[in-house]
């Protein structure tokens, strides 16, 4: 059991009966504001002809490499993104607060112009893709790695800000503790801090998964689309939108129900909350 | 929380006086457009690639019709015949396909289209033409990179049937949701060649080329305009559809690459 979950288990229920109505009725609201569209999309999905367009290949082609993308992505972020919410709330630097606000940039960014800077550096007449395709004759470009790249690029500052977030809120004292006790900075992080902020560190892999498994603009823009090279669900869903509507909101439920099994049973196993 | 509220509302109703003093300020200034009871708008949908010269008839409209303004929503043909028969408080629609305009004479939304222009395919390359392309057939080699549009998409749709009437098989890296989309990939470098509108790569200004090729003649594009029939604002949306197929119209239409229908 993760030490947050024993912290919030052991805290003693408030002792008042009932939710106050100025936190219910906005709950209800926000809930509602949520979930209508998903019932707008179930009402007028073709029911009848579900089971024959999930049979289609190029529907399973691009679930897959929706899953597969998001699910690298995701492992990237987590490599490159732990560090740099570790380094955000842990360390002092100059200029902190830019770099910090640097790191929400992809998430002001519209995700198309994401997609368009990405090609201006990583394209291949871009400022480091050109050095990419002359000296290793790597293209991202139109291929599955560019996909993975676009996800990430627009994914990471969720899992950033979730683990920085969990990082401020963990008792920096246990990190002192181990350290008076002999422990290097890198032995005191991987034994203490980072099982301490673990549970953050699942929920921001999750959000950034889940924003990694619907992106579209700077997927399309980047890597382009191509069924089975770079052709994810929501460029599918986005350009079945074009000419067969019915087939798009096939295509949306599908992606949404696959995400929330993986999403809930992911959660059941790891994060082990009521 | 109860003592707090008063403050709260105090806060509001400064937030409030503020707003009306700055709307106030704003109505007041010289160059403010007519207020909102004098002026009619016109809402009119129209595909991406008429954003230019629908914006400059647009102008030339509000000129000769005084008191009125023209809003533009520029999008994909299919999703704004989508977004019309989903009830989108459009006036006109013009569109870069038969078959966008025929989602809306479908739903009874528009009656009896006028085909008011029409575009014809390019090969579109860098303007160092990297790969040396001359022709469609050179967009078959396999080390020349090729953007089309999706086929689900107008300019898409035309790129597969200039294609097959070359007899030209090509593989391309990747099927743009647009043409403006298809168009920036080359713009870019991304890509060798690829193939979009004439009126596109004069668009461009220069940063692409435009290669003209024989069986584009095979494949032309028709744009039809229609005044919708719950337009809400009535005869304005038929005045603007007559200024479109004017000679007016047409000229803006043609300086920009676009042909007479």
């Amino acid at each position: 059991m993760t030490p947050s979950a024993t912290f919030h288990r052991s805290r003693p229920r408030p002792a008042v009966g009932r939710a106050p109505w100025a936190l219910v009725i906005p709950a209800a609201l926000g809930l509602a504001f949520l979930v209508l569209p998903l019932a707008g999309l179930l009402v007028r999905a073709p029911w009848s002809t579900l089971p024959s367009r999930l049979a289609e290949p190029h529907v399973l082609e691009a679930l897959r490499l929706s899953l597969v993308t998001a699910t690298i992505a995701t492992a990237i972020c987590i490599l490159l993104g732990v560090p740099l919410a570790w380094v955000l709330a842990r360390t002092s630097f100059p200029g902190r607060r830019v770099v910090r606000a640097l790191v929400t940039v992809p998430l002001v960014l519209p995700p198309v112009v994401g997609g368009v800077a990405l090609l201006l550096v990583l394209g291949r007449r871009g400022l480091v893709g050109q050095w990419l395709d002359s000296t290793f004759g790597i293209t991202l470009p139109f291929t599955t790695a560019g996909v993975v790249v676009a996800e990430a690029f627009v994914a990471m500052p969720f899992l950033v800000i979730s683990v920085e977030g969990a990082l401020r809120a963990a008792d920096p004292r246990y990190d002192e503790a181990a350290a008076t006790l002999g422990a290097g900075r890198w032995t005191v992080f991987r034994r203490v801090t980072l099982p301490l902020v673990a549970p953050g560190i699942a929920a921001g892999a999750v959000l950034c998964w889940a924003r990694a498994l619907g992106e579209f603009g700077a997927t399309i823009t980047f890597a382009g689309n191509f069924p089975g090279q770079t052709q994810t669900m929501p460029l599918a869903v986005y350009l079945a939108l074009e000419t067969e509507p019915e087939a798009a909101i096939v295509l949306s439920l599908v992606l949404l129900a696959v995400s929330v099994i993986i999403l809930a049973s992911l959660r059941d196993r790891w994060v082990n909350s009521p | 929380m109860l003592r707090l509220l008063p403050r709260r509302a105090a806060a509001a109703m400064a937030i409030a006086a503020l707003t009306v003093t700055t709307a106030a300020c704003g109505g007041s200034s010289p160059d403010a457009s007519p207020s909102a009871a004098s002026t009619k708008t016109v809402t009119v949908f129209a595909a991406a690639s008429l954003t230019g010269t629908f914006t400059e008839i647009g102008k030339a409209f509000e000129a000769g019709n005084p008191g009125t303004a023209v809003r533009f929503n520029f999008g994909s043909s299919a999703t704004l015949a989508q977004q019309i028969v989903q009830g989108a408080p459009a006036d006109v629609f013009a569109a870069a396909s038969p078959a966008t305009m025929k989602t809306v004479t479908d739903a009874s939304l528009a009656a009896a289209p006028t085909t008011f222009t029409r575009n014809k395919l390019e090969i579109a390359v860098p303007s160092d033409n990297p790969a040396k392309v001359n022709g469609l057939a050179d967009l078959a080699k396999p080390e020349v990179k090729v953007a089309l549009c999706a086929e689900q998409v107008p300019c898409g749709a035309a790129a597969v049937k200039a294609l097959e009437a070359a007899g030209v098989k090509i593989t391309p890296v990747t099927l743009e949701q647009d043409v403006k989309a298809t168009l920036t990939k080359v713009e870019l470098g991304e890509v060798d060649a690829a193939l979009v509108y004439r009126t596109d790569v004069i668009a461009s200004g220069g940063k692409v080329k435009g290669i003209p090729f024989p069986e584009a003649d095979k494949v032309i594009n028709d744009y039809p305009i229609a005044a919708l029939t719950k337009a809400p604002s009535g005869d304005l949306a038929q005045r603007f559809v007559d200024l479109v197929v004017s000679k007016q119209g047409t000229d803006v239409l043609t300086k920009a690459g676009f042909e007479a229908p």
